[in-house]
């Protein structure tokens, strides 16, 4: 890792779809230097995916998410790792976080209804082993999400010339 | 009976031209649609937390003058920052003072230092208020031009061409409006050997001196024997995009403060408390911001001078500031022609390179201070009023 790599990686962070000419006049690289680079940096899993930030609200799918809290208790010898690998598993455990404070994991659940991911805690979630406690904060709405504020903003009065 | 009136205008300011994109600003802000790449200035807000700042302090009550030089700490921080950043040391107390915005500065410095009929040389082609400001100081300008073929650097026997026995100053500006050219230590040194030999002042503007892409700046009153002879002038609008802040700073050796100070007081009184107060904090707690402004400066640079190379308007690549000032010589327009035209058939606004002085005619200044998005749409249109036009 280096300037470079991390300019690679704040550039496609940004935009994963620029193409590896695109990354060179960018970066001041060939193309074919990128595309080791960027082969490197998805081989150490640095890179985990290419994706798109949607804003779901605008496109009304009427889906819902929520925030949930779990308190758990650790297992000897393996501490929180097993547990999350179990959360991680189920498809609408879209984020799941250790974290400290007075509860351990922070996940965030997604569903097409406020029941149905009420259903999905209550029924797997909570009965869970070494679940201690669960809460659940239904998402009202998104301000910004990885990085990208959904605000309509005015555009500020630029003027079309200056010396 | 009407009382005839005499004419109140004064020779000088009836002396100094109008603004040369007065047209074009004109036609832009009637047109719907238009991309610019006329402004001179980040196309970023300030960053958030130097704002919070100066929120904060409008919120406790600080929008009252300040002393004269400006908020002391804020002087003090500076001199680290210079000294640190560029090896230049000036004492807070003595050797500078805040002025609202570089412009001010400019102003303060030439008028400090100028008495009628003084010569002063200016390297150009370049912003457009040097000209006008030793005008207005009973000066008389001198343009030298920086060429294209010394990558629009200001080269040492075209200055000493200029030179005459009525020289007191010479301007400059690296990196520099409107070409992007930046002169290295190598390039400063014999300009400040014919400084220094004829006994001249240099103005050295270098407000876009954190926007420098290759190797690190150079201020050249940090040279051998210059920081008795330098004015140096620099700001916060480029590097923390605080155009509208309006702070920039003077510093010079204590007699030359000395005589700025007495016209600032006069005239300024003192630079804006909120815009100080949010300058400090850029200087605290700015770099971040700052350094990935740069690199997004950085990353336009390199997209949109290859694209312009592509498309057929060649372009040296600039080592700083966010200018692109590529030949429009191809396309058999004038600067003044292409300007125009692009304008009205394709909606991109550029500056025809002529009204930026000496040395201007045939390019044009692009500003890609802009989303990248809109630079590609920019090139876009720009391709396609060159196949249009230009076969």
């Amino acid at each position: 890792m280096d300037e470079t790599d991390r300019l690679l990686l704040c550039l496609l962070e940004e935009n994963s779809r620029l193409s590896h000419e695109e990354l060179g006049v960018m970066a001041e690289l060939s193309p074919d230097k990128v595309k080791r680079r960027v082969a490197a940096l998805e081989e150490e899993k640095i890179i985990r995916s290419y994706t798109t930030v949607i804003d779901w609200d605008r496109a009304a799918n009427g889906g819902v998410a929520a925030i949930i809290e779990l308190k758990v208790n650790p297992e000897r010898d393996h501490g929180y790792d097993r547990i999350a690998e179990r959360l991680s598993n189920f498809r609408e455990v879209r984020s799941l976080r250790l974290v400290t404070g007075v509860y351990d994991f922070e996940l965030t659940v997604t569903g097409r209804t406020m029941q149905e991911v009420a259903r999905f805690v209550s029924e797997y979630i909570a009965p869970m082993d070494r679940i201690r406690e669960t809460a659940t904060h239904i998402i009202m709405k998104t301000y910004k999400e990885n990085g990208q504020a959904f605000f309509e903003k005015e555009a500020g009065e630029r003027i079309p010339y200056s010396p | 009976m009407r009382q005839t009136m005499r004419d109140f205008i004064s020779a000088r300011a009836r002396g100094i031209p109008p603004s040369g994109i007065r047209k074009f600003f004109d036609l832009a802000v009637s047109m719907e649609g238009v991309i610019s790449l006329g402004v001179g200035e980040p196309d970023f807000a300030t960053p958030w937390n130097l704002c919070e700042a100066g929120i904060y302090s409008i919120e406790q009550g600080g929008t009252s003058y300040t002393s004269n030089r400006g908020i002391q700490k804020l002087r003090e921080m500076l001199a680290v920052w210079l000294r640190q950043h560029y090896q230049i040391s000036y004492d807070p107390e003595n050797e500078m003072i805040i002025t609202t915005g570089v412009s001010e500065g400019l102003d303060i410095a030439v008028r400090a230092v100028t008495d009628p009929g003084d010569e002063v040389i200016i390297a150009e082609p370049s912003y457009v208020s040097y000209s006008p400001c030793v005008t207005l100081a009973g000066g008389v300008p001198v343009p030298v031009q920086c060429r294209e073929r010394d990558w629009f650097r200001l080269n040492p026997d075209d200055l000493m061409e200029a030179v005459t026995a009525k020289t007191k100053a010479v301007i400059i500006n690296f990196p520099n409006n409107p070409t992007g050219a930046v002169m290295k230590r190598e390039h400063l040194l014999p300009v400040a050997d014919i400084v220094s030999d004829h006994d001249l002042l240099l103005i050295s503007d270098e407000v876009y001196s954190e926007l420098t892409y290759t190797g690190n700046h150079v201020s050249p009153a940090s040279l051998d024997g210059m920081w008795e002879r330098t004015i140096t002038l620099n700001g916060f609008s480029k590097a923390y995009a605080m155009t509208g802040w309006r702070i920039g700073y003077l510093c010079a050796p204590k007699e030359i403060c000395d005589a700025a100070l007495k016209i600032h007081q006069y005239v300024m009184l003192c630079a804006p408390v909120m815009g100080q107060v949010t300058a400090l904090e850029a200087l605290r707690r700015g770099e971040d911001e700052k350094d990935r402004m740069v690199q997004e400066f950085r990353v336009r640079r390199n997209l949109f001078v290859e694209g312009l190379n592509r498309i057929g308007l060649s372009c040296h690549m600039p080592e700083g500031a966010f200018y692109a000032f590529p030949s429009v010589e191809k396309t058999g327009l004038t600067d003044h022609e292409f300007a125009e035209q692009l304008l009205r058939n394709e909606k991109v606004a550029v500056v025809p390179g002529s009204v930026l002085g000496k040395g201007g005619e045939g390019h044009c200044r692009c500003a890609y201070a802009s989303s990248r998005k809109d630079l590609a749409e920019a090139l876009l249109r720009m391709e396609r009023f060159i196949s249009k036009n230009c076969s």
